[in-house]
């Protein structure tokens, strides 16, 4: 420890992160990551306890050797709140089995007014928690490890390079063995070093790649996991919403005095979108509130409101009418909203044509249908505020509740539990704002939730799109010009983006083909439409994959070659293509994966199978995924006899939550892609119980995915959506084999049937 | 001795002793604990469970709407809570997910399985999918795909593969091994 001159009470992460213990003495050890411009005095342990998520902590190592790990994203069946702790416990050489996983919740301190977010960002379901984790929650791992190191030493004097750490224990060459809980106290005393410690090597990685199950999966099973909506405060109203079919629409008559007789019954309130705000941030659309002593009285409540609506402006959508106008766009020469990328020149490309080809792809809109329903739980007090909500963004939800309440950024306690599913529903926060409007208006917690109903006739829907594609051919079978066009409403119209990037939550500049063909030009059209619109899990990429990727077998189908062979000729020599910003296109990367998927289901059998092989592949963020699909037609049933999927994303941290994510994910692609829509007329969404939005049932989805995994060393890539792209398309080129029916609008069934 | 005075009995048809009428309400059995209702007999099980015993592992994901999350056993069929009345279940009993493990805490070889091939999620629709397997179970031990393929459950997160093993993990006597 002499070498150490200075004793620095933190250590630089960056800018306004810092490394740091925040405890000393008493046995127990606590390691966080401040974000303070000054250093926090140390702690004392009884502060802990329950405070233990206040302090910007990560690890804390007590005296009997339990260790915590703070879980800081929400874990929308995204697998983080298992992935992350474990990614700590490995540079901390941690033993697994006694770890307990803390989910963190939001924590924010009030910075002159402004918030400041103890624990960094905390965003799940957008792919990017394990990238984040990756890069900046190590070190707290390993800071923790190298004091329990120090301690060891100083007790057994001798230095810490001849110290191993194995599995929360401390060991030195002549076996003797000290426990972590055991050196925690001596720990916290240690100055810290002038810079972080080491990161270990990837060798030495105990944890990482191995698999393990959800940390809270016995808690699942035997149902006690308690879900937002599971949670109330003591004395909580229920409060039930009767929205208004158009978010534009308005009120036009309410007699609640039935609905008020009904026994539990406390009050009928009414709430309007606020004007000038964002959607996502204010109520989705006018509605009367029925709060009541208990569920059912304010379900019997809310069937006693008689009210009459009037439309707004979004009464006179269609979208039948949105997309007879995208056809006709396309139809003509109108110049693009955006012309998105324009790589070499498309009309000289022309002139050497051997085959052209087009086709034009129709996709519905769609909605996120998740499994808990929007719900949010309000306690307003005058100096603070507690809410227990579902949501993938705490740090917006916060922002909605300080804009509705005035209270100071330290006075709101935003409470995260497990979340049932995201899909993107939940970075929007209209259900929180709802919930303070009420708790505003009474003087009670209140407990707001959505039937189903609502939840499908009131979402943030993806946009349908229409994509036009052509290709020119040339005399060797390459294809020399690639033009996309795209109609499509954009997510971001309304929400504060410059018109110029509206585009970019529709298509990326630097999806396939874009790189691999010499004349490359994507154009997008915008719609305007007043249905909201709003983030959807693998959007864009999953739209566009899905005709991009059945465009190119319509290119191998016209050559008459094997589609495989197609594409990979497409993506010629393994290279690193650079395609514009800080991406890059690893083609050997992608033709790996194509590879492994098309041995799997020995795609061989191709051409004289009788089943149809269908095989895709697409690219996201750094990760790679392929899917090799075998159908079969049985009269007019659609069978999905196997399914395969490998995926290439770096380091696997959790290879177990990693198969959960893929698996899942091509469910989830391939449900959507057989048999769902959202469809509106005058403004009114006409799928109002899931029967009318049928996801698909076990009968319907393949018995097994087979999923791959490319081993890697690699910074990690997210995969909570890597799987949906690719998954429709290989079905729909694999049902093309079985039926020699191209579909080229979604949902599948219904277009397959109609074409049969 | 003050002699004993003669008590004036009441003369009319009314008596001090009323005979019992029957109780009002409903008797429940819910994990093996008895309860009685005396509230509206129309209110769903789902409700009851929910509100009232805040057993909330039987979840909410809409009205009647089959996504099979609000899954009861009554008298060991599954049964989805939202669809039943409090008044049709004098008599019978009910298990929730809460009631399926032991009391020693013991769990079902279901719901170890599910644990062995981390057939969650979200973990919302859970419950709902562990009550139509253990009834799928009981009635057919050796569950094929087909029966399997029968199960009303719907999970948004995709986890129908891993359920599936899970399943046939359980009826093989596999839960709990490597």
């Amino acid at each position: 420890m002499s070498a150490i001159s200075r004793t620095p009470a933190r250590i630089r992460l960056s800018r306004r992160r810092f490394l740091q213990v925040l405890t000393s003495g008493a046995g127990v050890l606590l390691v966080g990551i401040s974000t303070t411009g000054a250093a926090q005095p140390p702690l004392s342990p009884g502060l802990l306890g329950d405070t233990f998520h206040d302090l910007g902590a990560f690890v804390r190592i007590d005296a009997d050797g339990n260790v915590l790990i703070g879980a800081r994203d929400p874990d929308t069946g995204t697998g983080v709140a298992t992935a992350l702790p474990r990614i700590i416990a490995d540079e901390l050489d941690a033993d697994w089995n006694r770890v307990s996983v803390v989910p963190l919740g939001l924590d924010v301190t009030d910075n002159n007014g402004q918030p400041r977010w103890t624990y960094g960002r905390q965003i799940g379901g957008t792919g990017t928690s394990i990238p984040a984790a990756w890069a900046d929650l190590r070190p707290v791992g390993a800071l923790a490890r190298w004091l329990l190191l120090q301690a060891a030493a100083k007790r057994l004097g001798m230095p810490a390079a001849r110290l191993r750490c194995d599995s929360g224990t401390v060991i030195a060459p002549d076996g003797r063995r000290f426990t972590y809980g055991s050196l925690a106290g001596d720990a916290s005393k240690i100055p810290l070093p002038a810079t972080a410690p080491p990161l270990k090597a990837p060798n030495r990685y105990r944890l990482i790649g191995q698999g393990t199950g959800d940390v809270d999966a016995r808690e699942m099973v035997t149902g006690q996991t308690r879900f937002a909506l599971d949670q109330r405060f003591g004395d909580t109203l229920v409060a039930v919403l009767a929205h208004c079919p158009w978010a534009d629409g308005t009120l036009a008559q309410l007699d609640s005095s039935e609905a008020l007789a009904v026994d539990g019954v406390v009050k009928v309130l009414t709430i309007t979108p606020e004007p000038g705000v964002a959607p996502g941030e204010t109520a989705i659309a006018p509605a009367v509130a029925v709060l009541a002593k208990d569920t059912w009285s304010a379900l019997r409540g809310r069937d006693k409101l008689k009210l009459t609506w009037k439309p707004g402006p979004s009464g006179s959508d269609n979208s039948n009418t949105l997309e007879q106008q995208a056809g006709a766009l396309l139809a003509g020469t109108t110049d693009p909203t955006m012309r998105v990328r324009n790589d070499g020149d498309l009309a000289a490309a022309g002139k050497k044509a051997a085959r052209r080809l087009q086709a034009t792809y129709f996709q519905p809109w769609l909605a996120h249908a998740t499994a808990e329903p929007m719900n949010c739980t309000v306690r307003l007090d005058k100096d603070h505020a507690t809410l227990i909500v579902p949501t993938q963004a705490p740090q917006k939800a916060w922002a909605v509740v300080q804009r509705l309440t005035g209270l100071s950024p330290a006075q709101i306690e935003v409470r995260v539990p497990r979340v049932g599913g995201g899909y993107g529903r939940r970075l929007d926060h209209d259900y929180v704002a709802e919930a303070v409007m009420l708790a505003k208006a009474v003087d009670k917690p209140v407990s707001l939730w959505w039937t189903r109903e609502q939840d499908l006739t009131h979402d943030f829907y993806h946009s349908g799109c229409v994509h036009q594609l052509s290709a020119i051919i040339g005399h060797k079978r390459e294809v020399t010009a690639w033009n996309q066009r795209m109609v499509s409403a954009s997510v971001f119209a309304g929400r504060g983006v410059p018109d110029d990037r509206l585009w970019t939550s529709e298509l990326r500049a630097d999806q396939l083909p874009a790189g691999l063909v010499p004349n490359y030009r994507s154009d997008w059209y915008a719609q305007t439409c007043s249905v909201p619109r709003g983030s959807m899990r693998g959007m864009p990429d999953t739209a566009n994959a899905f005709a991009v990727e059945s465009f190119i077998d319509e290119i191998a189908h016209s050559m008459k070659e094997d589609p495989l062979v197609t594409r990979l000729r497409l993506l010629g020599d393994d290279r690193q293509l650079t395609l514009g910003g800080d991406t890059t296109l690893d083609t050997g990367r992608l033709r790996n994966v194509l590879q492994l998927v098309a041995e799997r289901i020995e795609w061989k059998n191709w051409l004289r199978s009788f089943n149809g092989l269908g095989i895709a592949c697409w690219r996201v963020d750094g990760a790679y995924v392929a899917h090799a699909i075998e159908a079969a037609l049985d009269g007019e049933r659609l069978i999905i006899q196997r399914v395969v999927c490998a995926v290439d994303v770096g380091r696997v941290i959790n290879p177990t939550g990693l198969e959960g994510q893929v698996a899942g994910a091509t469910l989830d692609a391939l449900s959507t892609a057989l048999n769902l829509a959202i469809t509106f007329k005058d403004g009114q969404i006409q799928q109002r119980k899931l029967k009318d939005y049928p996801l698909a049932n076990m009968a319907q989805l393949p018995n097994a995915v087979e999923v791959i995994t490319v081993p890697g060393d690699r910074p990690p890539a997210g995969a909570s959506f890597l799987a949906m792209p690719s998954a429709a398309p290989a079905l729909a080129n694999a049902v093309f084999r079985v039926s020699a029916v191209r579909v080229r609008r979604l949902p599948l069934m219904k277009e397959l049937l109609r074409l049969l | 001795m003050v002699p004993a005075q003669a008590q004036v009995l009441p003369t009319s048809t009314e008596s001090v002793i009323v005979a019992d009428k029957l109780r009002d309400g409903i008797d429940l059995q819910i994990n093996g604990e008895s309860y009685r209702h005396t509230g509206d007999p129309d209110m769903p099980l789902l409700w009851y469970l929910r509100d009232v015993l805040r057993l909330t592992g039987t979840k909410v994901a809409g009205e009647h709407d089959g996504t099979g999350a609000d899954m009861v056993l009554l008298d060991g069929k599954a049964v989805p809570a939202g669809s039943v009345s409090i008044t049709q279940l004098a008599g019978r009993r009910v298990t929730t997910v809460e009631g399926l493990a032991g009391n020693d805490g013991t769990l079902h070889p279901l719901q170890q399985a599910f644990i062995d091939e981390d057939a969650i999620g979200c973990g919302y629709c859970t419950p709902g999918w562990l009550i139509s397997g253990v009834d799928l179970l009981t009635r057919k031990p050796q569950p094929t795909d087909a029966d399997i393929d029968q199960l009303p459950n719907l999970c948004r997160c995709g986890c129908q593969t891993r359920v599936r093993r899970a399943i046939k993990r359980a009826a093989a006597g596999k839960a709990g091994q490597p």
